[in-house]
């Protein structure tokens, strides 16, 4: 029997919209079936991307949910498969693809955002717990996350690279405190997480003290491909089923954090419908930025297929695989620009004043997001000089222990 | 769609990189730029002969090897690279595509084998006085003696290698509308006066046009000067976005060498970030090109239905628009990162600055493109719904 019958089989035996969607979920993640590609020890089934493809092909055919993929989830996974104990993969990868276990990542700080390893969050070891003292920033669903991917400082004698560890945190406890934190779009996705002697326990720590940067960057690494993921789950909308109904709330709620995401692209598909109604289309020199918009989007788009299928091909990556991020800045600055001249004064406006009921308006107050989130477009610019160019890197003022480097601050005034 | 190169196409790639690498040097194209008609008959018979350049995407039938639009553009885009001089483009792309789009069988045969094996030099004269690929810009007139004779008359503006060429392939006014001419360039009436190039590479002429005998081209259809200007805007894109890759990388080099407050001035981050953005630009230009040549090669050249028209103008004129605006940038750009010395005649930068320059305005300014484009594209949306 074919890997894709063999699917379809076990789809055909076991599938009922009318299970809750954890119980479904729970029967797919004991099948292997559910993460294929991961090893058969730890719910999957050591199964080729080729193969795992098949098998995700042959869930969407039969119209079956899947393991849980919204959020931070998949991150963790990836990162405790590379890098987790036995135990610790026994423990929560489970819960990663049943969907009952939220996660959230805790790398960011107030005084480390590009200088990542800079973090002074500290996490010291008191008999067989590590006590975390210290803020993170930025942390994507963290208000209803069960666990936290944490990097804490652990030596403060070794280098920065070097003093730094990677935990599992359990986010609720009375040790840590989350606050979301409003954005100028309205939204509030992201949060501050406050951690007041908050314990860790020492099973928790993932790969060897002092190897957390390591493992931070697996994760890193995945960062992007989990956001293309938590899209697709919303496509199965309206169908009939208890499954449906839980598989509704659930990305109502995994999805919130991202419903601006779009937005922030800067929705270069709806300028030519809004020029069209406003009558921006008729006019030569709007004709011009929506030609060159359109031109930078299309460009933007076949230097990531030629990206994609210089990967498949097997050849090795060039430029193209590295400019995505920083294309896609330009590609939203320049669609605000237009979408402001298309709008005109409407633009003035927001919320169901606005065109197409704030969407547009939500276009102009989200794309200043694109070119921070997730790398600044100015360390982009350092990565691609420096790896795909191979220039010179700056000078650094921060090797020795980390004890003695000069502490990132907001405003130099503040240290002392 | 091809997004990536075969490894036949990549060793294709690399006999032209080393055959230009020997024989066209910056000091070569120099000597030749100084030269009245840039040509240097022993690199263009290799180039013909060896390396079979000239006939690459003409078909069997007719002299040629018989591939594509995709392996022109990696000819071009080497080209452009070096800055080749010799008329490739007026005559093995620019003539070579008139025929092949508006010749029957037999002119085909009479006129491509002699471009193809390059022995035969072909110049296209289209434009007139402003420049514009328009059939109300071309006044030149022709006169019907019989189904294989004319008499043309009038003024063609702007043609490239127009001094150099021994074959005339021509536009002028009949009374049903514009046909393409082919004429001997020894013929009685046609006057060659050279034009003084920014661009010394790029040789130009007008050619004015006095009771010529010519032999009118037999399969004109209604879309042909769109059709062969979209040829024509995507080879320049292929060559253009050779140049362009030429400049970063001598930015590249150079801003490494140069030492400046004991650092290498490309370790500053205001560098840096220049060359980054100039990377990213010549990254998506080249992703224009690469896809205008590729919906080329997919599409029929002699009867092209009205999706694959619409969709070939949007990409050629896209990929104009783009990839003349990157050139030019990484010529400002690779200037700007050399310093003083930039803006020397010693370096070389201003040969493809002013190549850039020219490739700017040829065939029609980037803002004119954009404007085709997006006709193109409306034109494009109005199929759909009609078909819907």
């Amino acid at each position: 029997m074919s890997l894709y019958n063999e699917v379809a089989q076990w789809l055909d035996d076991h599938w009922d919209p009318n299970m809750s969607l954890l119980a479904w979920r729970s029967l797919v993640a004991d099948s292997g079936w559910g993460a294929p590609s991961w090893p058969s020890d730890y719910y999957g089934r050591d199964m080729s991307p080729q193969d795992a493809n098949v098998v995700e092909q042959a869930f969407g055919d039969f119209g079956a949910i899947g393991a849980a993929q919204s959020g931070v989830r998949m991150l963790a996974a990836v990162t405790l498969l590379a890098h987790g104990s036995h135990e610790q993969k026994q423990k929560y990868l489970r819960g990663i693809l049943t969907g009952e276990d939220q996660w959230c990542q805790l790398f960011s700080e107030p005084g480390s955002g590009s200088d990542l390893a800079g973090a002074t969050t500290r996490a010291d070891l008191r008999g067989d717990e590590w006590i975390v003292n210290g803020q993170k920033v930025w942390n994507t669903s963290a208000h209803h996350a069960q666990y936290g991917l944490l990097l804490a400082r652990t030596d403060w004698d070794a280098p920065k690279h070097q003093g730094l560890s990677y935990f599992i945190i359990d986010m609720e406890q009375s040790g840590v405190e989350v606050r979301q934190i409003a954005q100028m779009n309205g939204h509030a996705s992201f949060n501050e997480v406050f951690m007041t002697d908050a314990v860790v326990q020492r099973d928790d720590l993932v790969g060897n003290v002092g190897g957390g940067w390591k493992c931070a960057m697996t994760t890193l690494a995945n960062e992007r491909r989990s956001f293309d993921r938590a899209r697709d789950v919303g496509s199965r909308k309206g169908r009939q089923g208890k499954i449906f109904t839980d598989l509704e709330e659930e990305f109502a709620i995994a999805n919130a954090p991202y419903t601006w995401y779009p937005q922030r692209a800067g929705r270069v598909d709806l300028i030519i419908e809004q020029a069209t109604v406003t009558g921006a289309i008729g006019d030569p020199a709007q004709r011009q930025d929506i030609a060159r918009l359109h031109i930078m989007a299309e460009s933007a788009k076949w230097t990531g297929d030629r990206a994609k299928a210089a990967v498949k091909a097997g050849k090795p990556q060039g430029p193209e695989g590295s400019l995505g991020k920083l294309a896609a800045s330009n590609v939203a600055r320049l669609a605000a620009r237009v979408h402001t001249a298309i709008a005109g004064n409407d633009a003035l406006l927001t919320g169901p004043d606005s065109p197409m009921d704030g969407v547009i308006a939500e276009v102009l107050v989200s794309t200043p997001a694109i070119s921070i989130a997730g790398g600044t477009d100015e360390i982009q610019k350092n990565i691609i000089a420096e790896r795909v160019m191979g220039l010179p890197k700056e000078p650094r003022f921060d090797d020795g222990p980390f004890r003695h480097v000069r502490r990132n601050t907001s405003s130099p005034d503040t240290q002392s | 769609m091809s997004l990536v190169y075969t490894e036949d196409q990549e060793q294709f790639r690399e006999s032209i990189q080393r055959f230009l690498n020997d024989q066209m040097p910056a000091t070569k194209v120099r000597q030749l730029m100084a030269t009245d008609h840039a040509l240097d008959k022993t690199v263009w018979q290799q180039a013909s002969e060896q390396l079979a350049l000239t006939g690459i995407h003409i078909p069997e039938d007719f002299g040629g090897a018989g591939f594509g639009a995709v392996e022109l553009g990696i000819a071009l885009e080497e080209m452009g690279k070096s800055l080749f001089c010799g008329p490739y483009f007026s005559s093995a792309v620019l003539s070579a595509y008139a025929l092949m789009l508006c010749g029957d069988d037999d002119q085909q045969e009479q006129w491509l084998s002699g471009i193809a094996s390059g022995e035969r030099k072909a110049c296209l004269a289209v434009t007139e006085t402003y420049g514009l690929w328009q059939e109300n810009d071309i006044q030149a007139t022709a006169t019907l003696q019989s189904s294989s004779n004319a008499l043309l008359n009038g003024q063609k503006c702007f043609v490239i290698d127009g001094q150099s060429a021994d074959l005339l392939v021509v536009a002028a006014r009949l009374d049903t509308g514009i046909g393409l001419f082919v004429a001997d360039m020894h013929t009685t009436g046609i006057t060659v006066q050279a034009l003084d190039t920014m661009d010394s590479t790029r040789k130009m002429a007008n050619i004015q046009l006095s009771d010529v005998q010519a032999t009118p081209l037999a399969h004109m259809t209604e879309n042909w000067l769109d059709m062969l200007l979209n040829v024509a805007c995507i080879a320049l894109s292929a060559e253009m976005i050779g140049g362009a890759q030429r400049l970063l990388d001598s930015a590249i080099d150079y801003t490494q060498l140069r030492y400046q407050f004991g650092r290498s001035i490309a370790s500053f981050q205001a560098i840096k970030h220049r060359l980054a953005d100039l990377l990213l630009e010549v990254e998506l230009g080249r992703s224009a090109a690469y896809q205008a040549l590729n919906t080329l090669a997919n599409c029929d050249l002699r009867e092209p239905n009205a999706e694959q028209l619409s969709k070939l103008t949007e990409h050629a004129s896209l990929a104009k628009a783009a990839v003349s605006e990157v050139y030019l940038l990484a010529a400002l750009e690779t200037i700007q990162l050399h310093g003083g010395i930039g803006f020397t005649w010693e370096n070389d930068t201003h040969l493809w600055f002013k190549r850039a320059k020219s490739s700017e305005v040829l065939l029609g300014t980037p803002a004119e493109h954009r404007e085709r484009m997006l006709t193109a594209i409306e034109a494009g949306l109005t199929l759909k719904e009609n078909a819907a």
